[in-house]
């Protein structure tokens, strides 16, 4: 048996919150693998929120803005730009898989652009297996 | 009339620099000793063994510091022998806190340690391979134990229940001598509470934009300590040294930045951070002027683990987690 992975999406509210929004709207197609949570900004979201998520067992962790220009404080999203680059170097040194980290720049019209995230990213945890720092089939049980 | 605060130091799995810090307040100590009884500080300054400890009442030493982490067998054992013994648990210097120096053993494996202690080190004559055991029967006939070695690192909180936590390798003595004060009057924060004077590093430090007038700018070339002299007066990480100043507690006065070497942290992160070396790549990153600097930062620094959980590796959830769980995959 395949299992679903746990992802946890931090969203920003201006454009891949929308984003998931408008997926819901075309009837778009994704895996109920994602629980997203809205930020005002990509910024916002802080590498320790990732630790956090990742330290309590979820299997992946997604982060969602706006594309380069389009950042509704101007310059959030190249903040998280440089912040989630050293991140993913700090999970490699630290002994955690990078890959279950992704950012991606999602905007408001982006609706399948966000199922297909979404499904592949799905797909790519489910090929790695659940989080090694729990125990479980990656539902929590 | 009180009765004089009865007070114990225990050494776990430190240098003891904490004690040394202790014993730097030197007359000043002197005169608080009018108001403490030492009835356990083995082996820097009084002669009372384990079994001592063991034998004392619950509940009957009113203060206790620790100074190191948890890293064998003794020291977990002695930390839950004093926890019982004591009203009050400090949690003394970065080690105790959030892992210290020794816990970046967390990141290889015991084997690695081991063979790095005992086998490969350039001082080491052990031709033979040789690994100390827990046990080892002397003659046939004498058994002698040492304390087994862990299999990760832990801070004294994550082992026990800790009142009071007190940063820095080691403690500012200075600091040291306020704290003594307070304790002493009474004038304590609640339970589970940082002792410390809750503002950074950049807060005293005499090279801050702020103070001097310059103008903070994104940082664009990224340097490391070893690349030419800093500039004795501008502020670190505007010259391009990563510095961890702006979340680090900063009861140690700014000492490495007066000396022109950047903090790595050790005070422990001020109020509000949970994860130290997580919050220090969200500034340093955030102090990037471009992509460009973020990628000569990650590849001039080789190690980012190393780097930004210099002291804290073992108080991060995930790092701990993770090696909880190395050595069952080795």
């Amino acid at each position: 048996m395949s299992f679903t992975p746990n992802i946890v999406g931090f969203a920003c509210q201006w454009c891949t919150y929308a984003g998931a929004d408008l997926a819901g709207n075309l009837r778009a197609k994704y895996p109920p693998s994602i629980k997203l949570i809205k930020v005002p900004c990509s910024g916002r979201v802080e590498p320790e929120y990732i630790m956090e998520a990742f330290a309590n067992g979820a299997d992946g962790v997604l982060v969602g803005g706006c594309h380069f220009g389009d950042c509704h404080y101007k310059t959030g999203n190249y903040k998280t730009a440089n912040r989630m680059k050293i991140l993913s170097q700090l999970l490699e040194d630290s002994g955690f898989e990078r890959n279950r980290f992704r950012l991606e720049w999602i905007s408001g019209a982006e609706g399948y652009r966000f199922a297909e995230v979404v499904e592949e990213f799905t797909k790519e945890l489910q090929e790695m297996g659940p989080n090694p720092l729990k125990g479980g089939n990656g539902h929590g049980r | 009339m009180a009765d004089k605060v009865k007070t114990a130091f225990l050494l776990a799995g430190g240098c003891a620099g904490c004690e040394m810090s202790v014993v730097d307040l030197s007359e000043a100590l002197v005169d608080a000793l009018e108001h403490l009884e030492i009835v356990f500080w083995a082996p820097t300054v009084a002669d009372v063994k384990y079994k001592d400890l063991e034998d004392m009442p619950d509940k009957s030493i009113d203060l206790a510091f620790v100074d190191g982490m948890i890293r064998n067998s003794e020291n977990l054992h002695t930390v839950k022998v004093l926890r019982q013994k004591s009203k009050v648990l400090v949690a003394f210097g970065a080690c105790a806190t959030l892992g210290g120096i020794a816990a970046m053993g967390d990141l290889h494996t015991k084997e690695e340690l081991f063979s790095q202690a005992y086998k490969t080190s350039f001082s080491t004559d052990n031709p033979d391979g040789v690994y100390p055991t827990p046990e080892y029967l002397l003659d046939g006939k004498y058994n002698l134990t040492i304390p087994t070695f862990l299999d990760n690192c832990s801070t004294i909180d994550q082992v026990v229940d800790v009142e009071y936590y007190v940063g820095g390798c080691p403690p500012h003595p200075s600091f040291v001598g306020k704290l003594v004060g307070a304790i002493l009057s009474g004038n304590l924060p609640p339970a589970g509470s940082w002792l410390t004077g809750g503002k950074a590093v950049c807060d005293v430090c005499k090279r801050n934009p702020a103070i001097t007038g310059q103008e903070r700018l994104p940082v664009g070339e990224i340097k490391r300590t070893i690349d030419g002299q800093p500039d004795q007066e501008k502020c670190l990480l505007q010259q391009g040294y990563m510095c961890f100043g702006p979340v680090t507690q900063g009861d140690c006065g700014g000492s490495c930045l007066n000396v022109n070497i950047p903090c790595r942290g050790c005070g422990g992160p001020i109020p509000g951070i949970k994860d130290f070396g997580a919050r220090c790549v969200s500034m340093l990153a955030a102090s990037m002027a471009n992509d460009e600097a973020a990628a000569q930062f990650i590849e001039k620094y080789n190690n980012m683990a190393k780097l930004v959980y210099r002291y804290s590796h073992t108080a991060s959830k995930l790092n701990h987690r993770i090696a909880e769980k190395k050595e069952n995959a080795a």
